[in-house]
């Protein structure tokens, strides 16, 4: 017990008491602390336990780089988030926070016995030890690794919250509202610039609200820039990441700082486009590396200083300094100056500006130059600290329940390197700064290595005269990296800072080693005996701090995640209680079970159906390309491979689509209205990608052609009627067209009305009946599909989904692209020759067509396969062989591609692609699966109606 | 997110709004059958994979729908210039 609440200062709100909770307990803070703070106030020193070792750790930081103080909050069933800073949680009455990764509790940690072990846990402990046997480590020490060693707990119910997101657009983002930010936006004001500016944190400030000397100025001009029309000010905002040109993305927490709040969005994504982006964001002090720095008590002095000028709170009695820059100094002033106790001055140089003499000895603080901390005592809450005097080597005890650390400033480049802006070493600063940029960026202030906070001394690891084997100095707290780590990767051979970092894991935790990094480096380069430039640095990557997946997603999930797209028939099917699958984005029926149906019996009596008498079906999914000009015929002559030009207006095709490379890519069947005018069908799933591919060859090598294409897909409703009773059903409904086989035979297609609306009718089939695919404007197409309905249930007309369709069609061997092709099988392959025009000069893909591989022997070929029991249907994907008696890994020729129950068979059929199929036919293949393997013979890929006569009644 | 100029539309618009179609100005061969296998294959499969300037094909898909070309430096991501399909090469 050592933090407390002073009796004055501070920006918290004294007369507004907060009551929350830590680990179940409950403790009183203020409006305006944070859970950091308020904790501290009630003498909370103790945050959390380490990563690796199960070192007890207290806070470091007051601000976002703390790696320490992770903990979790609870806000009610599925609002839990894990591994939040405790310095950025704003506490508000009923607020529930618990400590992480710890058992049973976080005073008797039994995974501490890590710590005592520390010496078996160097760099690369894991990748080293676990290796052998192979098999154990996803089974055994991975999930016991995993026990041991870790964060918070990964949330395991959905996320109830909603989360918002938007785009905005400025001529100037500030990014940082402490004094240069704000002063930026002030000097930015009165233009006619539309300005935004955004800070992470709960009040404009930064640095200011530690200096309460500011307090008047902070006041004047947050007033000004809120009244400041052209300005928008985000707090609780974190610029997360900086992307290309000047695209900045930001996350404003919205309710978490509010008890209760549920109704609102938790947090809302920012995507900002900035004309310029001016970087604000400061700079993070630096630790000092000696043993025991993890201890809690230890911390920044600009900590210490934000917790008792922001905050009011004392993080000690008596505090010790132990520091190489001035600005510690200046930290331990102000806070002698807010009634804080300091017991001593440390520092490592032999000589400061005698200034910082005079302040100390005026408030009678007894100094120490030339000596360096090399212990520290207290396990739970520092109680001591041994000091080195380095010109004798003599160590003696400083008391004290609070060590502050001054070791220097790095600059907070994050942003400026996500957004690729090159950087420079400073020596005098042991810092990176940035160098050339490669936006419309600039950096001022401390992120520029701009700061007046005096000068000191670069050293990686405090000289001690202990054993250095012995000591932790701990480097990354959270990730619990040790100096020794880093001196021992180097020993071990690594030499690049990418590599160390990788090995020791130094910079890779949660906190991207905001406190971490630069000290990392300088032990490597100590340890290389290279300058710190010639090693390199690590890259910087978003988010600078975590963010929340539910922000990052915004509404783009569940039912949202992707847009279904549905037909105007849809609703009927619901109504109808058809099961639905995705087809590409659609939402299709794939079958409409009958009261205690299972999938089988609903399909087996929806092909019977259609066999027998007639079915109905959805097929408004199909793509549909409108192709007019007086080029069309030309242009569709050179896009498949099949002749166009000769087709007659009124006729219907079958066209087959290839790659450049000669591999079939899609098919449908296409009619001819008008000489310059043509239907086109595609496949569900290949509609978009058809018409890139023609608008490709359009406008790119053949842009003379005088043709337009216009995607026709969600212009029409289609409604395939098929079954030998279709078109007694058709005919009372249509008019203007005779139906007559005569008139109208297969494969062609015929305008006119049904039911007094428009329709374009083709004669087709997919299923080897007698077919009718009726196109109206969509907005009809539930009406229509109603009228069909009524007028054919005499005839006992009958829905059927997709599940039939496929098996109706390979009754037939109608291929599905995509299915039974995978982007390798040539028109050959799949027995389609029939459709490629022999007498064409040239198409897209016929050069291909005589490439060297695709007319070697031995390809993959589509066949039909037959069970020797009729009653097993293959599994879809399973693999074939030649002979059964193989040794494993057996030599697979060719795999499953369709198989289904044909009831109108009475027995199982399927197709294969198959090596050298096509000159198998009779043969016995074999089909390997778990207990048993299937016999089959080769057969053609036409199960029914080889003749063809069922299509032409 | 990076703004890239349609130079059918000449603005500036989201990358969202475009699609990548890979290295521009390889035209399809006013003769394929005339084509030995090798320069077919050429034409098909071979392409280049700069470290820097690289000349590549998009298309405007959620805008005007136009193919166009652009040079893009694939080291920075920085688009150098657009134009036209059919124009010559920059």
């Amino acid at each position: 017990m050592s933090g407390f609440r002073l009796e004055t200062g501070g920006r918290i709100d004294r007369s507004q008491p907060v009551t929350f909770s830590f680990d179940g307990k409950a403790y009183q803070g203020f409006a305006g602390d944070t859970l950091a703070s308020a904790l501290l106030a009630n003498g909370v020193m103790l945050f959390g336990r380490s990563f690796k070792y199960h070192r007890p750790r207290g806070l470091v930081a007051a601000g976002s780089e703390e790696p320490n103080a992770l903990i979790s909050v609870h806000r009610g069933p599925g609002r839990f988030t894990p591994n939040l800073r405790a310095t950025g949680v704003e506490i508000h009455n009923g607020l529930k926070a618990f400590s992480q990764n710890r058992w049973p509790s976080l005073a008797m940690d039994f995974g501490a016995i890590n710590d005592r072990l520390g010496m078996f846990f160097p760099a690369g402990f894991y990748n080293k030890t676990f290796m052998w046997p192979r098999s154990f480590w996803d089974r055994v020490y991975e999930p016991a690794i995993r026990k041991m060693a870790g964060l918070g707990d990964a949330p395991t119910a959905e996320d109830p919250d909603v989360y918002a997101s938007t785009y905005a657009h400025c001529d100037l983002l500030i990014i940082g509202a402490g004094p240069a930010g704000i002063d930026a936006a002030l000097g930015a004001m009165d233009s006619n610039k539309r300005i935004v500016l955004i800070d992470e944190q709960d009040e404009l400030g930064g640095g200011a609200l530690a200096d309460p000397a500011l307090w008047p100025w902070l006041e004047r001009s947050v007033k000004a820039l809120t009244e400041a029309t052209n300005v928008t000010i985000l707090t609780r905002t974190t610029a997360f990441g900086f992307y290309h040109d000047n695209f900045i993305g930001a996350v404003q927490r919205l309710t978490d700082h509010l008890p209760n709040v549920t109704d609102t969005p938790r947090e809302k994504l920012w995507r900002i486009r900035a004309g310029e982006v001016v970087l604000a964001q400061g700079a993070i002090e630096r630790p000092l590396v000696f043993d025991g720095n993890d201890t809690p008590g230890v911390m920044l002095s600009s900590a210490a200083r934000v917790f008792a000028n922001r905050y009011g709170v004392a993080v000690g009695k008596a505090l010790t300094l132990m520091a190489s820059h001035d600005s510690g100094w200046h930290d331990v002033f102000a806070l002698a100056k807010a009634g804080v106790g300091i017991s001593a001055i440390i520092d490592v140089r032999k000589s400061v500006d005698s200034a910082l003499l005079h302040a100390a000895e005026r408030l009678g603080i007894k100094v120490y130059l030339n000596h360096g901390v090399v212990g520290v005592n207290g396990r739970h809450n520092v109680s001591s600290v041994e000091i080195c005097d380095y010109s004798d080597q003599r160590v003696h005890r400083i008391n004290c329940d609070a060590l502050l650390m001054a070791g220097g400033w790095t600059p907070s480049v994050h942003l400026w390197s996500h957004s690729k802006g090159s950087l420079k070493w400073r020596d005098d600063l042991g810092a990176y700064v940035p160098d050339v940029p490669n936006e419309n960026v600039r950096c001022i202030g401390g992120c520029f290595g701009d700061w007046d906070f005096g000068t000191g001394a670069v050293i990686d690891v405090l000289p001690t005269p202990k054993d250095q084997s012995r000591i932790k100095a701990f480097v990354d707290y959270q990730n619990d990296v040790t100096a020794k780590d880093i001196k021992l990767a180097v020993r071990e051979g690594f030499r690049s800072i990418e590599h160390i970092k990788r090995y020791t894991t130094n910079g890779m935790a949660t906190d991207q080693g905001k406190t971490s990094n630069l000290n990392g480096l300088q032990i490597a380069s100590s340890a290389l005996n290279k300058p710190v430039p010639d090693i390199g640095l690590t890259s910087f990557r978003p988010p600078y701090t975590p963010q929340t997946f539910g922000a990052l997603a915004g509404h783009a999930k569940g039912a949202l995640f992707q847009p279904t797209r549905t037909t105007n028939i849809d609703s009927w099917a619901q109504a109808h209680g058809a099961v639905f699958e995705l087809v590409a984005q659609w939402r299709r029926a794939r079958y409409f079970p009958k009261a205690g149906e299972d999938m089988h019996a609903a399909v087996n009596r929806e092909c019977v159906a259609v066999r027998s008498s007639v079915g109905i079906f959805d097929a408004s999914t199909l793509g549909k390309i409108e192709v007019v000009g007086p080029d069309a015929a030309e242009f569709l002559n050179r896009m498949y491979t099949n002749p166009w030009k000769a087709l007659e207006p009124g006729r219907c095709r079958y066209g087959l689509l290839l790659k450049e490379d000669g591999f079939i890519t899609d098919d449908g069947v296409s009619a001819r209205l008008a000489p310059d005018r043509f239907h086109l069908t595609t496949t569900t799933g290949g509609a978009a990608r058809v018409l890139n591919m023609m608008e490709d060859y359009l406008q790119t090598e053949w842009p003379d052609l005088d043709v337009w294409l216009t995607s026709t897909t969600e212009q029409y409703a289609v409604i395939a009627l098929q079954g030998p009773n279709a078109r007694k059903v058709l005919e009372p409904l249509v008019e203007g067209i005779d139906l007559s086989a005569e008139a109208f035979p297969h494969m062609a297609i015929r305008e006119g009305t049904i039911c007094g609306i428009e329709t374009r009718l083709f004669r087709v089939s997919f299923t080897g009946e007698l077919g009718f695919e009726i196109n109206v404007p969509t907005a009809y197409g539930r009406f229509i599909w109603e009228r069909l309905m009524a007028q054919g249930a005499q005839y006992d007309i009958t829905a059927y989904g997709t599940e039939a369709m496929h098996v109706l069609r390979a009754e037939k061997g109608f291929i599905i692209v995509g299915q039974d092709t995978d982007g390798t099988v040539t028109p050959f392959d799949a027995g389609l020759d029939w459709a490629v025009g022999k007498k064409k000069p040239d198409f897209v893909g016929k050069r291909s067509m005589a490439r060297p591989d695709i007319v070697a022997p031995g390809r993959k070929q589509l066949v039909g396969l037959l069970t020797d029991d009729p009653n097993v249907v293959l599994e879809e994907g399973a693999q074939i062989v030649a002979y059964p008696n193989q040794p494993i890994p057996m030599t697979m020729i060719g795999h499953v591609t369709s198989s289904y129950w044909s009831e109108t068979l009475g027995r199982s059929i399927a197709m294969a692609l198959v090596a050298g199929g096509h000159d198998m036919m009779g043969d016995t293949l074999y089909i390997p699966m778990p207990g048993k393997t299937h016999t089959a013979k080769v057969s053609g890929t036409v199960f029914y109606d080889l003749e063809g006569a069922r299509l032409h009644v | 997110m990076i703004l890239i100029h349609c130079p059918y539309c000449d603005e500036k618009r989201p990358e969202i709004e475009f699609a990548n179609a890979g290295q521009a100005h390889i035209a399809r061969p006013l003769d394929p059958a005339g084509q030995s296998d090798a320069d077919w294959e050429a034409y098909l499969f071979i392409r280049a994979n700069p470290r820097g300037r690289h000349h590549e094909r998009w298309r405007h898909v959620h805008g005007c729908g136009r193919f166009f070309n652009a040079v893009r430096d694939t080291v920075t991501d920085k688009f150098e210039t657009t134009y036209k399909a059919g124009e010559p090469r920059r």
